[in-house]
């Protein structure tokens, strides 16, 4: 079973709990956190990937617990306000997501296409490509 | 009958709304039709433009005098050190000098995030900076330290004086190697997979006046949306022409030294940037007029992506081991169709410099001289060309 990421969001009463632990023990899932927060009240937030037959279950037990619990849908966003249309990204991105359109050899983005691998994250010179959670 | 005008006949043009103005991507069209005599008669200025990171790029800023008065010998901007061994209240911020806390390259490839090139940015788009400085304080000067915060429209003089702008030619960077190599043409995968390119070709200045006939000491440009000069040739000027197999002879590497007005500019023509693995820098839009002043000027003007070639550098061994080597030339317009032949192999290619930016710098400046806004001036010395034959030194190290 593929990965599938989500974040949860814990109020102050939830976010002590062992949920990682239980989510391991009793659901046999593996999980990468990929990002962990909690705030000065003691609310949370935590992106985790998850992996394993018993996902559904798992999320049903975090449910019940009161804990929110979302869908991660990460994407890479061109921002054509940042973006100068240098083309450097171009033969970086593998799939041919980005592209320059010819003649007037702009730099456009086919999101379809895009695997999230965010090479263009660290080559693009101005910053236009952003990652987006 | 020759075609000759002089730079008062064509600025009279400009005044009256009559001068005919093309882009050099225009005029490359039509003299294929109509020939260079005819063209030349019919066009009066070819305005061209480049939009690219140049690196050797900076602002000098005068802060104003605080009280009590301070000769400010250390001074950051936004955490990045500027150079302030001239007078009291006056720095310098380079656009290649990394925040002070940047950890450089230790972690490999370093992203470079902040510069002087972005402050640079953030003034222009009148973004408050944070200013602090100190000194060893003298009786003149007593205060010895300060923080602040400045925006552009506080402080006194802003202008850019960037000493190597507008590179004439630029090399078309490959790597050989088995790793994927960082530098300042972006990120070269290993065993030549791809290729990188840095001017605007048929649109960039030093290509369409190779031999400097009439862009010179006083030249007006478009310089980051404002209006600047040619103050000097830049450094590492070597104009000299190349002649490979086969090929026409083409421009190798002039470069101008510009200055202008900070103020003036626009944050769409002046952008912070930084590439991976190599630092940070700063993407300047440079526009340059070309009064079609004879035949002669008119046909290189008219050279296309066709004509304009470029060396094919290994940027693993021939380019950072100064071998002198290269693997070929290769055409603007086979570099723009996404795909040459090195050595055999089909490789894919990027630019580094954003054409559909340089096509609307050429056209703004077109726009501004038809508007009669932008009028032409006349070199008061012409800059070193190909037939000086200018030899680069190199550095000898000595032991």
């Amino acid at each position: 079973m593929s990965p599938k990421k989500i974040i949860l969001r814990f109020s102050a009463e939830t976010s002590e709990k062992p949920i990682i632990y239980h989510l391991v023990k009793d659901y046999n899932l593996m999980v990468n956190i990929i990002k962990a927060r909690i705030n000065p009240a003691r609310e949370g937030t935590m992106v985790l990937e998850l992996t394993g037959d018993r996902y559904e279950s798992g999320i049903k037990y975090l449910e019940e617990q009161n804990i929110k619990v979302q869908k991660l849908a990460e994407h890479v966003n061109h921002n054509r306000q940042n973006c100068t249309s240098c083309g450097v990204c171009t033969d970086a991105c593998p799939t041919g997501a980005l592209f320059l359109e010819r003649p007037a050899m702009e730099v456009q983005f086919n999101s379809d296409k895009c695997i999230v691998c965010q090479i263009c994250v660290k080559v693009c010179p101005v910053k236009a490509m952003e990652v987006c959670f | 009958m020759a075609v000759e005008k002089t730079y008062a006949e064509i600025n009279a043009k400009i005044k009256s709304g009559q001068a005919v103005v093309l882009t050099a991507e225009e005029v490359v069209s039509l003299v294929a039709e109509k020939g260079v005599t005819q063209a030349a008669k019919e066009v009066d200025v070819v305005t061209t433009g480049t939009f690219g990171p140049m690196c050797s790029s900076g602002a000098f800023l005068n802060f104003g005098h605080p009280k009590p008065r301070m000769r400010m010998s250390k001074v950051l901007l936004n955490n990045v050190p500027a150079y302030a061994g001239i007078a009291a209240v006056d720095a310098y911020i380079g656009a290649t000098e990394p925040t002070l806390d940047d950890p450089l390259n230790k972690k490999f490839p370093g992203e470079f995030r902040y510069g002087g090139g972005h402050v640079i940015e953030d003034l222009v788009a009148g973004k408050p900076v944070k200013l602090k400085a100190q000194s060893y304080g003298t009786d003149c000067y007593p205060l010895k330290e300060l923080e602040t915060e400045i925006t552009l429209q506080d402080i006194n003089e802003a202008f850019l004086f960037n000493p190597r702008n507008a590179y004439q030619n630029y090399n078309c960077a490959v790597n050989l190697s088995d790793r994927t190599k960082y530098t300042y043409m972006g990120m070269l995968k290993p065993k030549l997979a791809n290729a990188h390119y840095s001017t605007s070709g048929q649109l960039s200045p030093l290509l369409k006046d190779p031999h400097f006939l009439t862009i010179g000491i006083g030249t007006r440009i478009f310089l980051g949306g404002g209006e600047g000069y040619v103050a000097w040739y830049g450094t590492q000027h070597f104009p000299s022409m190349l002649n490979a197999s086969g090929v026409e002879l083409h421009p190798s590497g002039g470069t101008l030294s510009v200055i202008g007005d900070l103020k003036q500019m626009n944050q769409r023509y002046i952008r912070g940037c930084s590439f991976i693995g190599y630092g940070c820098s700063l993407a300047v839009g440079i526009g340059i007029p070309i009064p079609v002043l004879n035949e002669e000027v008119m046909y290189w003007v008219s050279r296309s992506d066709k004509e304009l070639y470029a060396p094919i550098v290994d940027y693993s061994d021939h380019y950072p081991n100064r071998t002198g080597e290269n693997l070929g030339f290769v055409s603007y317009a086979d570099l723009k169709s996404g795909e040459i032949t090195v050595n055999g192999k089909k490789v894919k290619t990027a630019p580094l410099s954003s054409y559909p930016m340089a096509v609307e710098i050429a056209t703004e400046l077109k726009e501004r001289i038809k508007a009669g806004k932008f009028e032409l001036t006349q070199p008061v010395q012409q800059l070193p060309s190909a037939k000086d034959n200018i030899v680069p030194k190199s550095l000898n190290v000595k032991e």
